[in-house]
């Protein structure tokens, strides 16, 4: 995998744009629930979403506080339907909270209307899904264009596909790619705008072992060389050891965070 | 089968937009259907109804002057039934608030229940009294044209003589339902010529026509053939100046109404046409989706056991149901609608009656072809759906497969992601973009043709009265008049040019052919008709020979250089061999011209006229109108501005009805196309549409990737509906051809403007209602689901 660290480093110089300091242990003893305190950039607090189906309503976050630092590497963990989606949606301005504030640097996302969470998804959000969501009519090239001609500040496309090693497959249509492909072309999507935060719901959720760890490298990557504040949602607890922080949810609500102390690779990844 | 009635009702509301799309396409048919076919069958019932209840006559004659005794020899003849000898005669009337002279066609006119041909339908007012030398009855067109009404008064020029007439009623006539004086007026000018009905004993008298008769009206008995009764009444009437007995084929009334009845047939069949295929068109694209979209609903239906038989049948009810809302809809529109216009044109024509009663068959028809259509159309997705097999059906469908396209291959640059997006999945669904584009290239060339219509009529107009006829006014003297009188014309107040001209009837013969039309001798060098030849140069009139207009050369199959035999049809009957110099073109008519001197040469006669054309000062056409009103010569004083509004008016007043009712229809199939195009595609490429806004896509960029796809279609139709637009104004100007006019084919950029307004209208309408959609597309659920 050392093609991905060359080429990252290569390409954060000329962007240059978040330098963080790393998380030492000294940090330890700030509140789990608060990220270093000058560098926090993404503030939830008190979030609750509550659906209302005809007369069926379903709380799928009650009272949800956390604070995000740049650069950061989070894990959620968390049974089905105990709202990792739900909050992974709220903090990527899909959807917005019933009851809460979400604010990401100046962004309120809670009050934000549809064309704010617009801009913002736009400039400072990318999305990794577990069913790739590729638009089936563009090449691989071409789907990572389309994010890069709308985007300000992003990097060559044919470059972000360097990045995930399918420089050979960036003529080729998502039908004609395998599952872990189609998945790095949603990777090479979602930074080739250089986010500032990498937002994946169940990214191997749909892959194979190996290709799983090929995706899980490329992400640690992302976040090591570029900065990205990363947010990745997983059943798989030994993607946890990856993290800085591992947020477990159930019931809607954040039973418990931990901090790594040391953050594994993730070739030394075992499931 | 209840279950399957649940769903039917429940995909019914999934897909309501599309379904109501095809219901307006196939409403507007069926109405279309409906309305133009009961009210043509109205109208020929009616026209039917009014011709056996009035009398109307089959045979006419008109001829200068026979003796009583004459008619009894034509009521011997086998075949005919009945005949009314009569006193017809064009004079000039002064009608209160008329400034200039108008002329009234005089009809001696038996006393009421008499059971006379041509029987009046008394409007108001009461019948002649046979005694009273001065009243009318008038036509009711003439009489509300100039707000007569009964014990209004007017006065005309009778056999040289001012005369008082009063009118005493108010009456249609079956033979002037359309109020034309014929020769070179081809539209009704109810203002200035009217039918007026005097008593016989009175007309016979101020004309000086006591025992004799100049005209004829001839009813024949059942299985009659009515070319012997014409060629034996040609063999008597002959000597008496008859220029040929006619039947109703070519009685001017008779045939103009009739051909407007029966082009509404022609419309009849075609409109609905278009509109049913359109129909059948949204019903295919919009099944393929809903099988589609409920392969494993099938399946499951299925593996409850229904059979494929069941599944057919029940997409089939669905299909059959939407239609039936749609022929309902438009049976009912149809109705109210054939109703209304059927009014309106029984008004237009003045039909003293009108039955209104739609058969049974045409909605039995209708309904028919709303049932073919919704079949056909379904048919091939719902085969697919019964063909599933039920295992195969629980996989999703397969993934689209993408390739590149033609595009690619010719290595087109597009830059745009998005726009790379809309042509390869164009690319992808070539035959449904054809079908869409079809329909919209449909509704572009509907439109074209309704104004190019327009345009070449306009086109007729300039170059009949701006191009070829100079003159201000036309008069005409009651008989051929020494060329001095030309100098008292030029003398009158407010004429500032005059040129005379000669016209006389004749039947020019060529090898087989003949064809009968009046030759019209101008002066040399005459500047107010201008001779313009096929090359739209002005073709100089030759010192001896005819110019024919083209129409009448190639009813004839003569060309320039051969020779014609013209039959002078008055005064000494002479027959003389002339070659023809040149062929003009005119929209209008089926003239033949030559030099004055030379016709009065060939007719052996002195320098005599007919009439002359004037150029006159507009600021003293008042003076000039009243000085012409009092000359006892002047038989009909033809002003070409009024001659021209009315026309105008004609027109307007019978296509704008038709105009607004189709380009209505057009916008519909353009509207309901393109919005069921861009539906489908939203419903198709929904997940597609929400990864674009999650990755930060705005709505509307969305949107115009997803309208994209139609603009592009529209566009590609758009060159394709103005090719077809012009090439069915050709053919219509070619059908349209008639003896009396041509149609010159013109289509003029504003017509084009109007179809591109009609398209633009439908495609900005379909874009909102679809727009609507995207804002409610949901972004997460797609984050949740599998392809
Ligand atoms: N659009 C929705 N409407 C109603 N309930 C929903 C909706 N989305 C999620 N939920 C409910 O909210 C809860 C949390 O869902 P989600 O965040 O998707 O859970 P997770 O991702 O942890 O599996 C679940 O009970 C789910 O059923
Ligand atoms: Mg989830």
């Amino acid at each position: 995998m050392t093609f991905i660290t060359e080429n990252l480093a290569e390409i954060s110089k000329p962007l240059g744009r978040h330098i963080h300091a790393g998380f030492g242990d000294a940090m330890a003893t700030v509140p789990h629930n608060t990220a270093s305190v000058a560098e926090v950039v993404f503030h939830v607090q008190s979030v609750s979403k509550i659906y209302q189906t005809g007369d069926v309503t379903v709380t799928a976050l009650r009272g949800v506080s956390l604070d995000l630092a740049a650069g950061e590497f989070i894990v959620i963990l968390g049974p089905s339907g105990s709202g990792k989606s739900t909050l992974l949606n709220i903090m990527g301005g899909l959807d917005t909270p019933t009851t809460g504030d979400v604010r990401f640097r100046d962004h309120w996302l809670s009050q934000a209307g549809d064309a704010g969470l617009t801009q913002f998804r736009r400039e400072h959000v990318g999305f990794v899904f577990q069913f790739y969501n590729l638009i089936p009519s563009l090449t691989a090239l071409e789907n990572v264009t389309l994010v890069t001609e709308i985007a300000e500040h992003a990097m060559d496309p044919r470059e972000a596909l360097r990045l995930v090693g399918l420089t050979e497959r960036q003529n080729h249509f998502p039908s004609q790619l395998s599952g872990g492909e189609q998945q790095r072309v949603a990777i090479a999507r979602a930074i080739a705008k250089t986010p500032d935060i990498l937002l994946c719901d169940e990214p191997t959720g749909a892959l194979d072992y190996p290709t799983a760890k090929l995706i899980l490298d490329v992400l640690a990557h992302v976040n090591q060389e570029l900065h990205t504040l990363v947010a990745v949602i997983t059943h798989n607890t030994a993607i946890a050891d990856m993290a800085d922080r591992v947020i477990r949810l159930r019931s809607g609500e954040i039973t418990e965070i931990t901090r790594n102390v040391r953050k594994s690779r993730p070739d030394e990844l075992e499931w | 089968m209840a279950m399957l009635g649940r769903k039917l009702v429940r995909d019914l509301l999934h897909i309501r937009g599309q379904a109501i799309a095809i219901i307006l396409v196939i409403a507007c048919g069926v109405a279309a259907f409906v309305t133009m076919r009961s009210m043509y069958r109205s109208l020929l019932r009616s026209q039917a109804d009014y011709y056996a209840r009035y009398r109307f006559a089959d045979v006419f004659a008109e001829f200068k002057r026979a003796p009583d005794w004459v008619a009894n020899r034509i009521r011997e003849i086998p075949g005919v039934a009945q005949v009314q000898p009569r006193v017809v005669m064009d004079v000039t009337l002064n009608v209160p608030g008329l400034k200039e002279p108008a002329v009234g066609r005089l009809i001696s006119m038996p006393a009421e229940d008499s059971g006379a041909l041509n029987e009046l339908f008394l409007r108001s007012g009461r019948f002649i009294d046979s005694h009273a030398a001065n009243e009318v009855i008038a036509s009711e067109a003439f009489a509300s044209a100039n707000h007569l009404h009964l014990g209004s008064t007017l006065q005309a020029i009778i056999h040289g003589r001012w005369q008082q007439l009063t009118v005493v009623g108010i009456a249609l006539s079956p033979e002037y339902i359309y109020e034309i004086r014929g020769g070179a007026s081809l539209f009704p000018d109810n203002r200035r010529f009217g039918v007026l009905w005097m008593s016989p004993e009175a007309l016979q008298a101020a004309l000086d026509m006591q025992g004799a008769f100049n005209s004829i009206a001839v009813s024949l008995r059942p299985h009659a053939s009515e070319p012997e009764v014409i060629a034996s009444m040609d063999r008597i009437l002959d000597r008496y100046g008859c220029l040929g007995a006619y039947g109703r084929e070519d009685q001017i009334s008779h045939r103009f109404i009739s051909d407007e009845i029966s082009q509404n047939r022609i419309s009849a069949m075609i409109i609905p046409a278009i509109f049913l295929v359109v129909a059948g068109m949204l019903v295919h694209l919009s099944f393929s989706r809903l099988v589609n979209m409920q392969r494993s609903e099938i399946a499951v239906i299925k593996a409850f056991g229904f059979t494929s038989r069941q599944i057919a049948t029940h997409y089939v009810q669905f299909s059959l149901l939407i239609a039936s809302v749609g022929y309902m809809l438009g049976c009912i529109v149809g109705w109210a609608f054939g109703i209304r216009l059927a009014k309106l044109y029984a008004e237009f024509y003045r039909f003293p009656i009108l039955i209104y009663r739609p058969e049974l068959s045409i909605f039995l028809w209708a309904g028919f072809i709303c049932a073919v259509t919704a079949v056909a159309g379904a048919l091939a997705p719902v085969l697919r759906a019964a063909a599933l097999p039920p295992a195969e059906a629980m996989r999703p469908e397969s993934p689209q497969q993408f390739s590149p396209t033609l595009m690619d291959r010719l290595n087109v640059r597009v830059r745009s992601a998005a726009l790379r997006m809309i042509v390869r999945n164009l690319e992808r669904r070539p035959w449904r973009a054809l079908a869409s584009a079809f329909a919209i290239c449909t509704a572009i060339m509907i439109v074209v043709v309704e104004f190019g219509m327009f345009d070449s009529l306009d086109r007729i107009m300039e170059l009949q009265f701006r191009d070829t006829q100079r003159e201000d006014i036309t008069v005409t003297f009651n008989e051929a008049r020494s060329a001095s009188v030309r100098q008292e014309l030029a003398h009158l107040p407010g004429v500032i040019a005059s040129e005379p001209f000669r016209a006389v009837p004749v039947r020019l013969r060529f090898r087989h052919r003949s064809r009968k039309t009046s030759l019209l001798g101008l002066a040399s060098g005459s500047r107010m008709r201008l001779m313009i030849d096929q090359q739209g140069r002005q073709a100089l009139m030759p010192p001896d020979g005819l110019i024919l207009s083209t129409t009448l050369a190639e009813l004839l199959h003569v060309a320039p250089g051969e020779s014609v035999q013209v039959e002078v049809l008055e005064g000494h009957r002479l027959v003389r061999s002339l070659p023809v110099a040149a062929l003009v073109d005119e929209p209008l008519g089926t003239s033949a011209y030559m030099e004055l001197n030379a016709l009065n040469r060939i007719l052996l006669e002195g320098n005599s006229i007919s009439g002359a054309y004037l150029q006159v000062d507009a600021a003293r056409q008042q003076v000039l109108y009243q000085r012409l009103k009092t000359l006892p010569a002047v038989a009909a004083v033809a002003v070409k501005k009024t001659t021209v509004d009315s026309f105008r008016d004609t027109i307007n007043r019978s296509m704008a009805l038709s105009l607004g009712t189709l380009i209505l229809f057009a916008a519909i199939i353009a509207a309901g196309m393109i919005y069921n195009g861009a539906r489908i595609a939203l419903s198709e490429r929904a997940r597609e549409l929400a990864t674009l806004r999650i990755l930060g896509f705005t709505r509307q960029e969305i949107t115009s990737i997803l309208l994209g796809e139609q603009a592009l279609i529209t566009l590609f139709a758009l060159p394709f509906g103005f090719l077809a637009g012009y090439g069915l104004c050709a053919q219509m100007a070619a059908r349209l051809q008639t003896e009396l006019y041509r149609m010159p084919l013109v289509v003029r950029p504003t017509s084009y403007a109007w179809a591109f307004l009609m398209v633009l209208f439908s495609a900005i309408l379909s874009g909102v209602l679809v727009g609507r959609r995207i804002a409610h597309l949901d972004m997460i659920s797609v984050l949740k689901s599998r392809e």
